[in-house]
């Protein structure tokens, strides 16, 4: 399988790029490489904890968001127009690049 | 105890006291409870089933061995069901605070004073306890527990204050609607015009709003200003508005909650990235009597799965059995077989006459 690319910006502002596969949740990569988001409730759109920002280039090209994942933003810390949460959005070859950020989840 | 051998009422006294009431936590009571244990139970939350209940009540669950589909409420529903025979004794709403070594075992107090001494402690703490999450605005710290809160525990307090209650759930919602006769004034802060609360509260808090009883703010929340624990105002921002502030001397917060640890890393349980090391045979701490399953636990090929828990719980109880019953022997025993076991569980056939 062709092995992908994430760019990451920590809350630190350090940038990544990190190795992502084809079909894995952008939180399953992020928490891979120890990125600090807690996913909770482990990628089921149930907690808000792996809040991320989409770099504004790539906003168009992921996955639109949906109601589940609108509602559940509710609950998110410093909410933006490019907020999702990172396990609603799958890596496919179109998202090579994708840059995301770490948004503030709880300690 | 006092000497007349009566237990004062939050003081108690068991076989087993489990940290936690989530799905393994549960079945560790019918583990105990074919073996003769009884079981007390901890629970932060008000209501059996940790994260199941918490987190995902709605959301099916594909991979408890036998049920093709499960909901987080309804596996929660059926754990209760299974352990009703053994009565175990929740107490809910409360954290286990502190333990101590006693000279029969252990005693755990909660943070409202609960006390309950067993010969074993079991920690089924999964992520930890669930907190309310804490809004990311520069310096919140420096007003919490003065003017930000993230619960009411008392109405009164918020008499006559200028209020700010942020969230768009039902939290929100209830408080906005309890408090805003009490407040001097109150402003509803949500970040869409859209809430996801019984759809009554939704109605009552646009009808207030509409007669001029209180304000909807629908922005972020960027900042406080205030001084010495004092709030003055709260920062906001919109797409419409802009930067704007509104005067405000107490806020609430309403974003759900989330785990935190919580005291058990100060049970001296040389805690792993936040994680109970335990053996794989007995699922028991470094220290002895204290057995630590599902999700909190650590051990080489750990899987966070709920299946996992329920085979630790069984292997605990094996355990747990030699310290409390330190001089029978343990027997081994199916219940499709055992009219001993079938007798514990109500369903031995010579009980139905």
């Amino acid at each position: 399988m062709k092995t992908l690319t994430l760019n990451v910006t920590n809350l630190d502002g350090t940038d990544h790029a990190v190795e992502a596969l084809a079909g894995w949740q952008v939180m399953e990569i992020l928490r891979d490489h120890g990125f600090p988001i807690k996913a909770e409730c482990g990628g089921a759109c149930c907690c808000a904890t792996c809040h991320v920002y989409v770099a504004p280039d790539w906003v168009d090209r992921v996955n639109p968001m949906g109601e589940d994942e609108e509602v559940m933003l509710d609950s998110a810390m410093d909410v933006r127009e490019n907020s999702r949460l990172s396990c609603q959005i799958v890596m496919t070859e179109a998202l090579d690049g994708l840059h995301v950020i770490i948004a503030p989840n709880p300690e | 105890m006092d000497n007349q051998g009566i237990m004062a009422e939050n003081q108690h006294k068991t076989d087993v006291v489990i940290i936690g009431a989530g799905p393994v936590g549960l079945f560790a009571v019918f583990e105990l409870g074919l073996l003769d244990i009884k079981a007390h139970l901890v629970d932060i939350l008000d209501r059996p089933g940790g994260q199941c209940a918490e987190l995902y009540p709605e959301k099916p669950i594909y991979d408890i061995p036998a049920l093709p589909v499960v909901t987080g409420q309804e596996l929660t529903d059926r754990l209760m069901e299974q352990i009703k025979p053994f009565n175990p004794v929740f107490h809910f709403g409360q954290m286990a605070e502190s333990l101590e070594k006693t000279a029969e075992g252990w005693r755990v107090t909660t943070d409202l004073g609960t006390v309950i001494d067993a010969k074993v402690v079991v920690i089924a703490a999964g992520g930890g306890s669930f907190v309310p999450k804490k809004p990311a605005i520069p310096g919140i710290d420096a007003y919490e527990g003065s003017a930000v809160f993230y619960a009411v525990r008392k109405m009164e307090q918020f008499r006559g204050k200028h209020l700010v209650i942020a969230g768009g759930g039902d939290s929100a919602l209830d408080w906005t609607l309890n408090l805003q006769p009490l407040a001097a004034s109150l402003t509803l802060v949500h970040r869409r015009d859209d809430f996801r609360a019984a759809p009554d509260s939704i109605n009552k808090m646009r009808a207030l709003v509409a007669d001029g009883k209180m304000k909807l703010e629908i922005a972020a929340i960027t900042g406080l200003s205030g001084a010495d624990g004092a709030l003055h105002a709260v920062a906001l921002q919109s797409k419409e508005k802009g930067d704007y502030t509104i005067p405000a001397d107490c806020m609430l917060a309403f974003y759900g909650l989330t785990m935190k640890l919580g005291p058990i890393a100060n049970f001296g349980l040389n805690l792993h990235e936040n994680l109970v090391p335990v053996d794989t045979e007995k699922f028991e701490t470094a220290t002895s009597g204290i057995f630590a399953i599902g999700d909190i636990n650590h051990y080489p090929g750990k899987l966070k799965l709920i299946l996992s828990g329920f085979h630790e719980a069984a292997l605990m109880a094996q355990q747990a059995f030699r310290y409390v019953y330190p001089e029978r022997k343990l027997r081994f025993q199916y219940t499709t077989s055992s009219s001993d076991l079938q007798t514990k569980l109500g369903v031995a056939q010579n009980e139905a006459a």
